[in-house]
């Protein structure tokens, strides 16, 4: 019965993100999909807590505790890296409008100022 | 006395760590919903990775058998190969990049999977969809390490770009291997312990990775990568119901979501059925059909120079440009965005008008084009663009092809017939930058090039632009 249960809610949380995800992602414009898709690509990189979960258990042998260390190292990767390159491209997204903004607005300060004399 | 015990056991406890795991799940989406526009996107992204962090806290607040040096070292690895990577890495390599990283998160999933089945004996006394649900990770998860591991080589130049196939055989070898890799799974699900049949479960799904990626030719990659992400997303739910764990499940399924909506976006665009690109690759069949209706064009090509080209532009008021993979090959996006500062420097007023397949990922060309400070708000999707062509004068085509194609509206028989294009036919006149005269990845003429409004400037992309450019300052 507790089994069924957990399964159930589960099965149910795995349902709803589902319909969250496709709300929340179709909202993201065609110019911002690579760093979703890189943004995203990070957030999978939550398997490195089942990494940590098993390597926690008891009764690890060598070569599992082997086989844990490299998913562990892949996990990180997944999660640093990703987050990090995304952060690099939207970067690039968000301070480039509002510096072409200013430069347009500096240039038309500048032309006003030769007006006025 | 009972301060501290009480404290640790309070940490300790599972509802507290399911707090914490349902706050960092909620960062997750909210981080996502950032993402909506360019200016909340930074801040959304930073978000994601705030419950990442406390998703990480929470599953170490679990009581864990003293493998803290493991820990530590398989962090201090990923953080030592991670961190120089996604800073090194140029805009142009972030499709195999993006690759990479989704390789490794498979990876993780199916070594996960094959540890627990060692802890437990080959799964002996788990519940069944406890064992169900490891093993669709194992073999999802293999699948995608090994097939992003493949489009990964395939994106840097390490493997041919070309299909490469068994010919007709490919779809039965396909479908032999995924049997294979079920049929183990099935046997273990119903009781067999044998490593051997588990591991055997794992090579016919890395096998089955290579044997599906590999006959896939540089065009459809963007659907290969979405389609990757996808799986690995969903490969990460599943080990999020074989252990228990809210944020694993949360997360997995977004991304899988998230897979899915690109991979579908990226299919409708291309005009072709996703089973029809897994099948078999592109190039075969397209290409075929494209080089028997080669010789059939009976118009001339016109080619222009980089002076002329220029006075073009220089004269015209309104200017798109239309950049493709030849653009982000030549690393002609800096060159682009000095051409746009001179023409407006002119008064002209220059957009980007962007198809959704354009480069080898969804939204590379985006990227790119951000890395050189064009505007974000220069750039324009399909939808926004085509109905401005026809009040454009002068629209410049850089190292785009098949997304030009008048065919695909016009000549039914065409492959690529119905997919949808930038109609740049529209405007007043057209100049296409290119190597040559040869054909694009679908192996189809471009009816585009015979127009008499369009005038073609041979050359790499680079240096066709700075010419232009060089020109364009000394009118």
């Amino acid at each position: 019965m507790i089994v069924a249960s957990t399964l159930t809610t589960n099965l149910s949380i795995l349902v709803l993100a589902g319909f969250i995800g496709f709300v929340v992602i179709s909202k993201v414009p065609n110019t911002l999909h690579t760093p979703l898709m890189s943004g995203t690509n990070a957030i999978h990189g939550i398997v490195l807590l089942g990494g940590l979960l098993i390597i926690g258990l008891a009764g690890n042998g060598a070569f599992n505790k082997v086989i844990l260390v490299i998913a562990i190292t892949f996990g990180t990767i997944n999660i640093v890296g990703g987050f990090l390159v995304t952060d690099r491209m939207l970067e690039m997204f968000k301070s480039k409008p509002d510096r072409g903004r200013n430069e347009r607005e500096a240039a038309g300060e500048e032309k006003q100022e030769e007006k006025v004399p | 006395m009972t301060g501290p015990p009480l404290a640790s056991s309070f940490l300790q406890s599972q509802s507290f760590r399911d707090v914490l795991y349902i706050i960092a799940f909620s960062l997750f989406i909210q981080g996502l919903r950032g993402l909506a526009g360019p200016t909340t996107a930074v801040r959304g992204n930073r978000i994601a990775a705030v419950g990442m962090a406390i998703a990480v806290i929470a599953t170490l607040l679990n009581p864990l058998e003293g493998n803290w040096g493991l820990i530590v070292l398989g962090i201090a690895l990923g953080t030592a190969v991670g961190v120089p990577a996604a800073r090194q890495v140029k805009m142009t390599a972030m499709p195999q990049m993006v690759a990479l990283f989704n390789g490794v998160g498979g990876g993780a999933v199916f070594l996960i999977s094959w540890a627990e089945f060692r802890l437990t004996g080959g799964f002996a006394h788990s519940p069944t969809y406890v064992t169900v649900f490891s093993l669709f990770a194992a073999i999802v998860g293999s699948v995608s390490f090994w097939g992003s591991n493949i489009a990964f080589g395939k994106l840097q130049e390490i493997i041919p770009g070309r299909p490469i196939s068994f010919g007709s055989a490919q779809q039965i070898v396909n479908l032999v291997l995924l049997i294979l890799a079920l049929a183990a799974g099935v046997d273990i699900a119903a009781g067999d312990h044998s490593e051997a049949i588990f591991i055997g479960m794992l090579v016919c799904a890395a096998l089955l990775g290579n044997a599906v990626v590999l006959p896939i030719g540089g065009a459809d990659m963007p659907v290969v990568i979405s389609m990757l992400n996808a799986f690995t997303g969903l490969s990460a739910a599943a080990t999020g119901i074989a252990l228990d764990n809210p944020a694993l499940i949360v997360a997995g399924m977004i991304v899988g979501a998230s897979g899915s909506i690109l991979t579908n976006l990226m299919a409708v665009a291309m005009n072709r059925s996703i089973p029809a690109i897994i099948a078999g690759g592109f190039g075969g069949g397209g290409a075929i059909e494209g080089a028997s209706g080669a010789g059939e064009h009976a118009g001339t090509v016109r080619s222009t120079t980089a002076a002329d080209a220029a006075i073009q532009l220089a004269y015209s008021s309104r200017v798109v440009i239309v950049p493709g993979y030849g653009m982000a090959v030549a690393q002609a996006q800096h060159a682009v965005r000095e051409l746009t500062k001179e023409l407006e420097k002119r008064g002209v007023e220059v957009s980007y008008a962007i198809h959704p397949v354009a480069g080898r990922m969804p939204g590379h060309m985006n990227v790119l084009l951000a890395e050189a400070d064009v505007p974000y708000d220069q750039l324009k999707e399909m939808e926004d663009a085509n109905p401005e062509f026809a009040r454009t004068d002068v629209s410049l085509v850089i190292g785009a092809n098949d997304v030009t194609n008048p065919a695909a509206k016009n000549t039914p028989s065409s492959p690529i017939y119905g997919m949808p294009i930038l109609e740049v036919s529209d405007s007043n006149s057209v100049i296409v930058i290119k190597r040559s005269m040869n054909p694009g990845f679908a192996g189809i003429e471009n009816e585009l090039y015979y127009d008499p409004k369009t005038e073609m400037l041979f050359g790499d992309a680079k240096s066709a632009v700075s010419d232009i450019t060089a020109e364009l300052a000394q009118i």
